[in-house]
């Protein structure tokens, strides 16, 4: 991981003393600057045709009244989706818009809720997965692929075959729960409020853990073995040397890991959309947005949500290389 | 003598060939509940036969709200590989400007139609779909456990509550622990809003906006209806009935574990079938009615509209035609209990002995209360979950339903702002 981290192409340190202009340029590194553009030209354009365009054509919807009916004649009306007070000209008026809007907030809470949470729980098991997977032991290769089964099963599968097993009357896990006295009735795991957010988590910890499993494992074998044999020469207790040297040295990769799997949370969609419904309590940004652009004749109206969502998960991302002092770069090593 | 028979090949090749190339493949796309999808597989073979179309048959899921999402997509794009939507009742005002315009092609069909079902499909004087069936439900109750327990099917919803509880917890008692007194759909979705709408209309609280476009939902015959409904989760309901749709609630009751059921008629074919474990031993009456009031159905049902982006329109046309002739709506009525919309099939022989219910309920049909899908126009999608989320918030435990429908009025005004659109 830490590879993946030092391992920028060196044409982009060349495109930074261009852009610092500190030395004048050698013949040379203007010649690897045109090939690194010419290298790069295909990918940057293959990004701005899939991302960038539908990004700006969601960004410019959302400053429209656009029904999903008639896209071709939709009109620029500013900020109105965003933000809007309409004057009942009796001195009174009310607020409208996506900004003042408790259900879109609720969303944003739910998913904001639900991606903290997962994330912390995945970040925990996964690294004692990869410490495990680490260790030597009879069958160790057949364990890794086997952890990876959840990871390989696609979302709308997984999230049904657990609604069945969580179905109050027929699942599998009330029978289980019952059986060894946790629970003396039946659970309607993802109907209750009280529940229903936790099953979601429940569901993706268990299928999302490998893959956090998985990247923190390649950390850990970066780690070069010799520091440990200096620890256990030096007679340094397991625990300590876990502390003051394994984490530590993988903690670029947890990082990493980290910022991947919260931004997939962030825009959580099929899990909630399969699992639970339109249940208020797990409704999370990506639910609310789909259901403004196509079941209700709010297309303008979602993709102004979708384009918030862009600008949380934005905002969240680059708080949080901020604190973690995420070198995404390469650089300051 | 060969060579003739080559010859004889050659133009019978001919024939096929050239009947084939006026023949064309049609894509039909409806969502699967019960046995629906297998029924109509077999009524578009027989269209195959008779016409020579093929018809590829595309299978959605259950849940109405799912199938709505996906079809508006599909249509906005301009998508030409479905010719027919199956579409629900409630759907006309939203998807009008995607279908094509029926009245004229199916203008000798209309007259033998129900002319209420006929108008729910016009918009605008355009006939967006054409009926297949219709749905009103019923409140199916076990024959056995009542009369073992010396009770009547109840007439309004407090004996309802009081017969299932009795039986429940003496069945319990007995070591039937997995019984339980009432299951009906409570999940977040499109039949919340029939179920909220039917405890609502037949306690006299009105039809959530009434047919004018004014909002009603926010009084206190609605509150008290709902707050009944919410009595139930977790005494004669499991506490899962909040994520119940039809087939859920169906799988309980036909594994024998329900006293009561509020379901749509095609759950009377299949609780008759051979691996049902309630066979002969249930029957259905319309829903109960509220405290001073009259049992009210909700109007749903299903209909076919022909895509504007279609490239084999006629052919489509031929089919829905098809699918909503007497003849198939009478095979659909003894097969799986779907209502026909053809008044004159209520009093059919056939239909009456192979499913009774289908006898009886031309009556329910007919005073069926339709939700306020014209009323509201497009808007209809959203106004329909602001219901069902106060309905569920409610029935979940999350605020009294005074105050939920008293929350869901202003967000309906908020919705509405000066007129529906």
């Amino acid at each position: 991981m830490a590879d993946v981290q030092a391992g920028v192409p060196p044409t982009e340190k060349s495109l930074e003393t261009e852009r610092a202009g500190a030395r004048p340029r050698s013949d040379l590194s203007r010649q690897r600057l045109r090939s690194a553009w010419m290298f790069l030209a295909p990918m940057l354009l293959v990004l701005a045709l899939v991302a960038g365009w539908p990004l700006l054509k969601t960004i410019w919807f959302s400053l429209t009244n656009a029904s999903l009916s008639d896209l071709e004649g939709a009109e620029f009306v500013g900020l109105r989706n965003y933000y809007e007070y309409v004057d009942y000209g009796d001195g009174e008026g009310e607020y409208f818009g996506l900004l003042f809007d408790p259900q879109w907030w609720n969303a944003v809470y739910n998913t904001v809720y639900y991606s903290v949470i997962s994330v912390v729980i995945e970040t925990v098991l996964g690294l004692v997965f990869a410490l495990v997977l680490n260790a030597e032991f009879k069958g160790r290769a057949f364990v890794r692929a086997a952890v990876l089964i959840p990871w390989a099963i696609p979302t709308i599968v997984s999230a049904k075959m657990w609604a069945w097993m969580m179905n109050d009357q027929f699942g599998i896990l009330n029978d289980m729960l019952m059986a060894i006295g946790i629970i003396s009735t039946p659970v309607a795991w993802t109907a209750s409020p009280d529940t229903a957010m936790w099953a979601v988590i429940i569901v993706d910890v268990w299928k999302t853990t490998p893959f956090m499993a998985l990247l923190i494992l390649a950390g850990l074998q970066m780690v070069p073995g010799d520091v440990y044999e200096a620890a256990k020469i030096d007679g340094i207790h397991p625990v300590k040397v876990f502390w003051k040297v394994t984490l530590p040295l993988i903690r670029p990769a947890i990082l990493v890991a980290v910022i991947f799997r919260a931004l997939d949370a962030l825009r959580v969609f099929d899990l909630i959309y399969v699992l639970t419904p339109n249940n208020t309590q797990t409704k999370s940004m990506s639910v609310f947005a789909q259901e403004n652009l196509f079941q209700f004749d709010k297309f303008a109206y979602g993709s102004a949500a979708s384009t918030l969502l862009f600008l949380v998960i934005a905002f969240i991302t680059l708080f949080y290389i901020k604190i973690a002092r995420l070198d995404l770069g390469g650089r300051g090593k | 003598m060969k060579f003739r028979n080559m010859a004889a090949a050659v133009a019978a090749i001919a024939l096929i060939s050239g009947g084939a190339a006026r023949a064309e493949e049609l894509a039909l796309v409806a969502g699967s509940i019960g046995k629906d999808i297998s029924e109509l597989r077999m009524q578009l073979d027989e269209f195959q036969k008779e016409t020579g179309h093929t018809v590829k048959l595309v299978e959605m899921p259950a849940s109405t709200t799912d199938q709505f999402g996906q079809y508006r997509l599909w249509l906005s794009a301009g998508n030409q590989d479905v010719d027919v939507y199956r579409t629900d009742v409630i759907w006309a005002p939203q998807l009008a400007a995607s279908f094509v315009d029926l009245t004229e092609a199916m203008k000798d069909e209309i007259p033998k139609h129900n002319p209420s079902i006929i108008q729910s499909q016009t918009v605008d004087g355009k006939l967006v779909a054409f009926p297949m069936y219709t749905d009103a439900p019923a409140l199916y109750y076990r024959t056995d456990l009542l009369e073992k327990y010396g009770k009547e099917p109840p007439k309004t919803w407090a004996e309802l509550t009081e017969t299932a509880k009795e039986i429940q917890d003496k069945e319990r008692e007995a070591g039937n622990s997995q019984l339980n007194g009432f299951v009906f759909q409570g999940a977040p979705y499109e039949g919340l809003t029939c179920d909220g709408l039917e405890w609502v209309a037949s306690n006299g609280g009105g039809q959530i906006v009434s047919p004018e476009g004014e909002i009603t939902i926010n009084n206190e015959k609605a509150a008290a209806a709902i707050d009944m409904a919410k009595g139930w989760v977790g005494t004669i309901a499991p506490e899962g009935v909040l994520s119940y749709k039809e087939e859920e609630a169906r799988g309980v009751w036909q594994t024998g574990n329900a006293v009561f059921m509020r379901n749509w008629p095609y759950a009377y074919a299949l609780s008759a079938g051979e691996d049902s474990a309630v066979k002969g031993k249930f029957d259905v009456v319309p829903l109960p009615a509220g405290e001073g009031g009259k049992s009210a159905a909700c109007l749903g049902g299903w209909n076919l509209a022909v895509s504007k982006y279609s490239q084999h329109q006629d052919a489509a046309i031929e089919l829905v035609k098809f699918l909503g002739s007497e003849k198939a709506q009478k095979q659909r009525a003894m097969n799986s209990s779907r209502l026909p919309t053809i008044p004159a099939l209520y009093d059919d022989k056939e239909i009456a002995e192979a499913q009774p219910i289908v006898a009886s309920w031309g009556e329910v049909v007919e005073n069926a209360v339709p939700r306020p899908s014209a009323a509201t126009k497009k808007q209809y999608n959203e106004v329909s979950k602001e219901f069902w989320t106060a309905v569920n918030e409610t029935l979940s435990g999350r605020g009294t339903a005074a105050d939920n429908l008293d929350q869901l009025e202003k967000r309906l005004r908020r919705l509405k702002r000066s007129a529906w659109e």
